[in-house]
Parts: structure tokens; C-alpha cells; sequence
């Protein structure tokens, strides 16, 4: 069941690490210092920050679509891509929003803006947290699929909603602070190692999420033979 | 179909009745709400420039946490006592269920919603008697009771029911805590349809689109 | 009696095979299989624990198998639970009464949910026939067990249902009470539905069945048609220790430690 795949897993977390170096070094090394309005030497967090909410979007989007896609055909796979998606998010996520605050402190004075990014990440990391919550306190395994399914789903079709009311909202309050990610034109080397970053993480993520899905494949295919010897 | 509105309406109409002989969920939501208006009241200087500030926010703030609490109790009560079963064994989709729960969970929570009013007049000097602010509460308070309703059947099967719902539910109905803050301000600032329309529409499409979603997946929900 | 779908067996009340069910690693109903036809009622026996609710549960729809096929009345559990619904009977251990009703309001609310025509007068010959005219108008919290769970059996009947499921239906019945229950299966039996039963009192049960059937751990391990099964065999049934775990082939061992 899993074994078959185990090398492709293990050859994307290699290429995944391998990646990962490579961003490093670019982040640090051959990006240009930014100006002082950015932050100099802080504002390399941007290269982390991005699109570590950018890929807890993506995770959202996928634990949404596998949750869909499990109450209706009930095939365990996908609930088991969408659990994965969903704590791989969840990391995500929070290095988003502890990124976002370590940069925005010395550049905003403030250690959180609500702007509509900000809100929405805030407001999928927590969904994500009820997702797995929701899951432990479940009496059966069964149900806690079930449940965490309808929170993916409920979160993803209240995003617009939040995208929306966030959006007027700013436009009523807020000065409008160019969000961290809104940069005007970002020059060459910023730009190559913004996509760079992009790229790495992506491949993370799907790294990550393949290794994950399989152990909890694995860890069910316990479960049952466990139960098929007690019977 | 005859039989969902049946059904539907016999659930509303138990709801209502026990609420009436008991009062308990009412009671218990009433005393909850005029609490937390209170304590808001110890905390804000209720000097007229900070209450057209902060005003509509408590007002929500004190709404939510009290629809919370009756949302928990509509459903926590009837799975505690075992007889949310009879339910579930009738021959009805539980869209009717749902449906039914729904509209007695929104009927307690608008009554209570406008009893207080006259405390929030007393504590406050505001002045929530206006005609747009009572359409965004029934806009909201049936956004709350849509999404909540499903959340509160969730939790009611947990140990842990105080503390799941308010986390399931506050970030789905973040937008429209947003739209109706927002819409109460323009509203007891004196706009109309042009400062409140907007947000009014928007919290009727997130309810519509919530009420079909949330009825859908009820069934999800209560299958054992 | 029901007209569709499936092929097998049409005149069966009950036709369950190859029952099984685990909640998470309990195997709580294990490769169950039980046949019932109209008219006959069927005793079910057991230690604590050994399946009889959960097999009575799945049989109310309120429990998805996880493997085999239940059919009553003809209608799959899986895909016809709605229908299944409207023509079972359910008096589990919990009333499903609502305390601060009444018992006439009560049945008035579920004759509704029912979707049944003439709810007042209906409702007044089922208060009738369990004997709880008197304190219908009282609130169910005031009333003792045993009226609770007359007005209880009042609310499985309602509806007229083909099949009537009982778990441990003595617990709480003065004599007059018991008498009434045994009343009841009766009538039900001869109206042409069916009867389960789960129960302790095994004198009771093999006096209100054709059929019995022990469960044990999760399997069956002893079934009898005959009326006039000794009370004793039951018993030892029952009270038999658990069967030895069998291994991976198949094969019955001594339980290895666990």
C-alpha cells in the first residue's frame, strides 16, 4: 500500500531539503538589502513570510476540496490527504503569523495588522486549529472525520465572506497600510528569490503532506489488522 | 416537502412549549447577557465619544457570547436527557431538525437580543431603537443561529462543549460580526440604506448561503 | 406487507447477514446473522457487553455496519433508513420522553413527527392502552420509572410498527407493569409485526419468543427455535466464558496473554 510510493516520498523530501538549502542561501546571501522604510536586514523575513501564507492558503484550499470530495465518496484516503493538508497547514500558518509579527514590529510598530491578508490568515489558522481539535474530542474516529470535514468546508466557503468584509472594512479604518506582501515592483534578485522561496516551499508542502498522508495510512492499516486479529 | 415543514414546525413548537413552561435556556441567556453588559459597563468610561466608538462592538461582543450559550444549550440539553434520539428515530430528514432548532435557537435569541435594549439604554445612553439596527440584528442573529446551530450539534456530543463551539463557530462568522459592527455604527449614526444597504445584503447572502450548507451537512453530522 | 426492492427474501421482518461492527478497536458485534418473520418474536441474551444494545441500535438505523447487510422490512439500513424508520418501534433504556411535558404531549409531538393523522384521538387510545390515562396530564419528571416506561412502550407503538425492538424492556416493571409488557408483545405478535427483544430475565424472554439467540462478545453463540428450550441452557450460555481467541488462520487457541 504505501511501500510502493515510499521512494517517490522519500526522493521529494530530499529534493524538498535540498531546496530548502539552496533558498537559504539565497535569502541571505544573494538577495539585496532592503531599505530602511523595509526593515534592512529584518525585512529577509518577507522571503519566509509569503509564502509560508500563501501555502497554508493552498492547504486550506486542499483540506477543503478532499473534505468535499470525502463526505461524498467516503473514500479514507481523502480524508486522510485532508488531515495531513491540515497540519501541514497549520505549521504553515503559524510561521506566517510569527513571521508576519517579527517583521511588522520594527516596520509598523505594531506587532499585527488586520488587514484583509492578515485576517484571513488569522482566521484559517484558527479554523485548521478547530479542524484538529474537533478531530480528538470526537468519540469515534469515524465522527471526528466527519465533523472536521464540515469545519474545511464551512472555513472555505466563509473566506470570501472574510476576504469581503475585511476588505470594506480596511477601506473604513484603516490608513491603508500596504500590507508586507504589497511591495510595488519588487527588483530582480527580490523578485528571483521571492519565486525561489515559492518554489521551495511548495515542494515542502507536498513533500510533507505525501509523508503524512502515508503514515496515517499506515497507522490505519494497523488499526484494522489489529482488530481483524481479535476477532 | 409537506413533511419537512411538519416536522420542522412540531420540533419549533416543542422547543417553544418546554421553553415557555421552563424558561430555563431564556432565563439563563438573559441573566448571562445583562452580566456581560454590566461587566462592559465597569470597563468603558461611558462618556458619549467612546460609546459611538466602541458601542457597537460591545453590543455584538454581548450578543455573540450569549447566543453561544443558548446555541449550547439547545442542543446539549436534549443529547444529555437521550432525547435527541427520539429525534433522529423519526421517520424526517434532519434537515427538518435542523430547520426546527434553527428557528426556536434564533426566537430565543432575538427576544433576548431586544430585551436588552432598555440595559444598554441605562448603562450606556445608547440608544439601539432604530429600525435599520433591528434588520442587521435579525440579518445576523439568523447568520449566527445558521452556522451555530450545526457547530452546537457538533459540540453538544463533547466533553469539551464550552470551549468547541465558540472556537468552531467565531472564525465562520467573522464576516458577520464585521457586517454588523460595521452596519450598527452607520446605523445609530444615523445612516440609512446608503451607509447600512451594503452590509445588510452581504450578511443576508451569508446567511442564505449558510443555511443551505449548514443543511446539508447536518446529517453529516448526527450520523453515528 | 412492503412491496420492494430486493430480491431475497421479501416476507422477512428482519434478514441480517454477516453483522459486524467495531468502535475503534472494540469489535462489538462480530459476523452476526438473524432471521425474523412476521408474527414471531425473537429473546436476546447476554452478558454486559456482549452486543445485544449495539445489535438493537443497528437494527434502529441509529448504527451504520461497518460490514454485512440488514434488511427489515425489506429496506436496506444503508440506503432506506428513512423507511426503515417509519415502521420500527424503539424502548431503549432512556424514555426519549421530554421531562417537562406531559405525557399526552409528548406522544401529541411524536404523532407529528410521525406524520400520523388523527394525533388527539390516537394519542388517547395509546395512553389507553398502556393504562396511563390518569397521569397523562401529569409532567413525565413527576412520574415514577415504571409509568415513564409505560408511556415509553405508548410512544413505539404509535405508529403501528411492523417490527418492535425492546432493550431490556423489564427494567423499572412492577408486576402489573410486566403483565402489560407481556400484553403488548403479544398483541404486536398477532397484529403481524415482529418482536425483539434484548433482555436479562430469561424466563421472560422464552416466554415471549419463538426464537432466541445468545450473543457473546460480539458473536452468536447459541441460537434455538424451540419455545421449549431449557431455561438452564440459557443460562449456561450466558454465563459461559468467552471464547478463546482464534489466530490469523482461523484456528481456536488458548487466549495468549494481552
Amino acid at each position: 500500500m504505501g511501500s510502493g510510493g515510499m521512494g517517490v516520498r522519500q526522493a521529494l523530501l530530499g529534493v524538498a531539503a535540498l531546496l530548502f538549502l539552496i533558498d537559504l542561501y539565497l535569502i541571505f546571501q544573494y538577495a539585496p538589502t532592503a531599505s530602511e522604510a523595509l526593515g534592512v536586514q529584518v525585512q529577509r523575513i518577507f522571503y519566509f513570510h509569503v509564502p509560508s501564507a500563501l501555502l497554508g492558503m493552498i492547504s486550506f484550499a486542499v483540506a477543503a476540496v478532499a473534505s468535499v470530495v470525502y463526505l461524498t465518496k467516503r473514500g479514507r484516503k481523502w480524508d486522510r490527504v485532508a488531515w495531513a493538508s491540515a497540519e501541514v497547514g497549520t505549521v504553515f500558518f503559524t510561521v506566517a503569523i510569527a513571521t508576519g509579527a517579527i517583521w511588522a514590529k520594527p516596520v509598523w510598530q505594531k506587532w499585527w495588522v488586520w488587514d484583509v491578508n492578515g485576517t484571513l490568515t488569522f482566521m484559517l489558522w484558527l479554523v485548521f486549529i478547530g479542524y484538529l481539535i474537533v478531530r480528538s474530542y470526537a468519540p469515534t474516529v469515524e465522527r471526528g472525520s466527519r465533523w472536521a470535514a464540515v469545519v474545511a468546508i464551512f472555513g472555505a466557503a466563509s473566506v470570501p465572506f472574510v476576504y469581503m468584509a475585511a476588505d470594506w472594512w480596511e477601506g473604513l479604518h484603516t490608513e491603508r497600510i500596504t500590507g508586507p506582501a504589497a511591495q510595488g515592483s519588487l527588483e530582480g534578485e527580490m523578485f528571483f528569490t521571492l519565486m525561489f522561496s515559492l518554489l521551495t516551499f511548495l515542494v515542502l508542502f507536498i513533500a510533507l503532506v505525501a509523508e503524512r498522508t502515508a503514515q496515517l495510512g499506515i497507522e490505519e492499516s494497523i488499526e484494522e489488522l489489529r482488530r481483524e486479529v481479535a476477532s | 416537502m409537506t413533511g419537512y415543514l411538519r416536522s420542522a414546525i412540531a420540533v419549533y413548537a416543542k422547543d417553544m412549549r418546554l421553553e415557555a413552561r421552563t424558561k430555563e435556556t431564556f432565563s439563563a441567556v438573559l441573566a448571562f447577557a445583562v452580566i456581560v453588559a454590566f461587566v462592559f459597563g465597569f470597563a468603558f468610561d461611558p462618556s458619549p465619544s467612546v460609546v459611538a466608538l466602541v458601542g457597537p462592538g460591545i453590543v455584538w461582543v454581548a450578543y455573540v457570547f450569549t447566543g453561544i450559550l443558548g446555541m449550547n444549550r439547545t442542543f446539549a440539553v436534549e443529547r444529555d436527557r437521550g432525547t435527541l434520539e427520539g429525534l433522529l428515530l423519526a421517520p424526517v430528514g434532519r434537515e427538518a431538525i435542523y430547520a426546527g432548532k434553527l428557528a426556536s435557537t434564533t426566537t430565543i435569541m432575538l427576544l433576548v437580543e431586544v430585551l436588552l435594549y432598555p440595559v444598554f439604554l441605562v448603562l450606556f445612553d445608547l440608544d439601539l431603537f432604530n429600525i435599520w439596527f433591528a434588520l442587521v440584528t435579525i440579518a445576523a442573529t439568523v447568520g449566527f443561529a445558521a452556522v451555530g446551530t450545526l457547530f452546537a450539534a457538533i459540540a453538544a456530543h463533547t466533553r469539551a462543549r464550552e470551549v468547541l463551539l465558540p472556537l468552531l463557530f467565531l472564525p465562520i462568522i467573522l464576516p458577520v460580526i464585521i457586517g454588523a459592527v460595521a452596519s450598527t455604527s452607520a446605523a445609530l449614526g444615523g445612516a440609512g440604506w446608503d451607509g447600512v444597504g451594503k452590509w445588510l445584503q452581504f450578511i443576508v447572502a451569508f446567511d442564505l448561503v449558510f443555511l443551505v450548507l449548514s443543511s446539508w451537512a447536518f446529517d453529516f453530522v448526527l450520523e453515528e | 406487507m412492503t412491496t420492494n426492492s430486493t430480491p431475497a427474501a421479501p416476507s422477512l421482518a428482519i434478514d441480517v447477514q454477516g453483522l459486524s461492527k467495531s468502535f475503534g478497536r472494540t469489535a462489538a458485534l462480530r459476523q452476526v446473522n438473524l432471521q425474523l418473520t412476521y408474527g414471531e418474536s425473537l429473546a436476546l441474551f447476554g452478558h454486559n457487553g456482549a452486543g445485544k444494545s449495539t445489535l438493537i441500535r443497528t437494527l434502529t438505523t441509529l448504527i451504520r455496519p461497518d460490514d454485512g447487510t440488514v434488511r427489515i422490512a425489506g429496506f436496506d439500513c444503508n440506503s432506506q433508513a428513512s423507511q426503515i424508520r417509519s415502521v420500527i418501534g424503539y424502548v431503549g433504556h432512556q424514555s426519549l420522553l421530554y421531562d417537562d411535558l406531559t405525557p399526552r404531549e409528548n406522544l401529541r409531538f411524536y404523532a407529528r413527527m410521525y406524520g400520523l393523522p388523527d394525533a388527539h384521538d390516537l394519542v388517547e387510545h395509546s395512553l389507553a392502552e398502556v393504562g396511563a390515562t390518569s397521569y397523562a396530564g401529569r409532567r413525565v419528571r413527576v412520574l415514577s420509572n415504571g409509568m415513564q416506561k409505560r408511556v415509553a412502550i405508548a410512544r413505539a407503538l404509535l405508529h403501528r410498527p411492523r417490527v418492535l425492538l425492546l432493550d431490556e424492556p423489564e427494567t423499572g416493571l412492577d408486576q402489573g407493569g410486566l403483565e402489560l409488557l407481556g400484553a403488548v408483545v403479544t398483541a404486536v405478535k398477532q397484529g403481524g409485526a415482529s418482536v425483539v427483544m434484548a433482555t436479562h430475565g430469561i424466563e421472560l424472554g422464552l416466554a415471549l419468543a419463538e426464537q432466541a439467540l445468545v450473543l457473546s462478545n460480539g458473536r452468536v453463540t447459541m441460537t434455538c427455535a424451540s419455545p421449549e428450550t431449557s431455561v438452564n441452557a440459557i443460562q449456561h450460555a450466558v454465563l459461559r466464558k468467552p471464547e478463546a481467541q482464534p489466530t490469523l488462520e482461523g484456528q481456536t487457541t488458548p487466549k495468549a496473554s494481552e
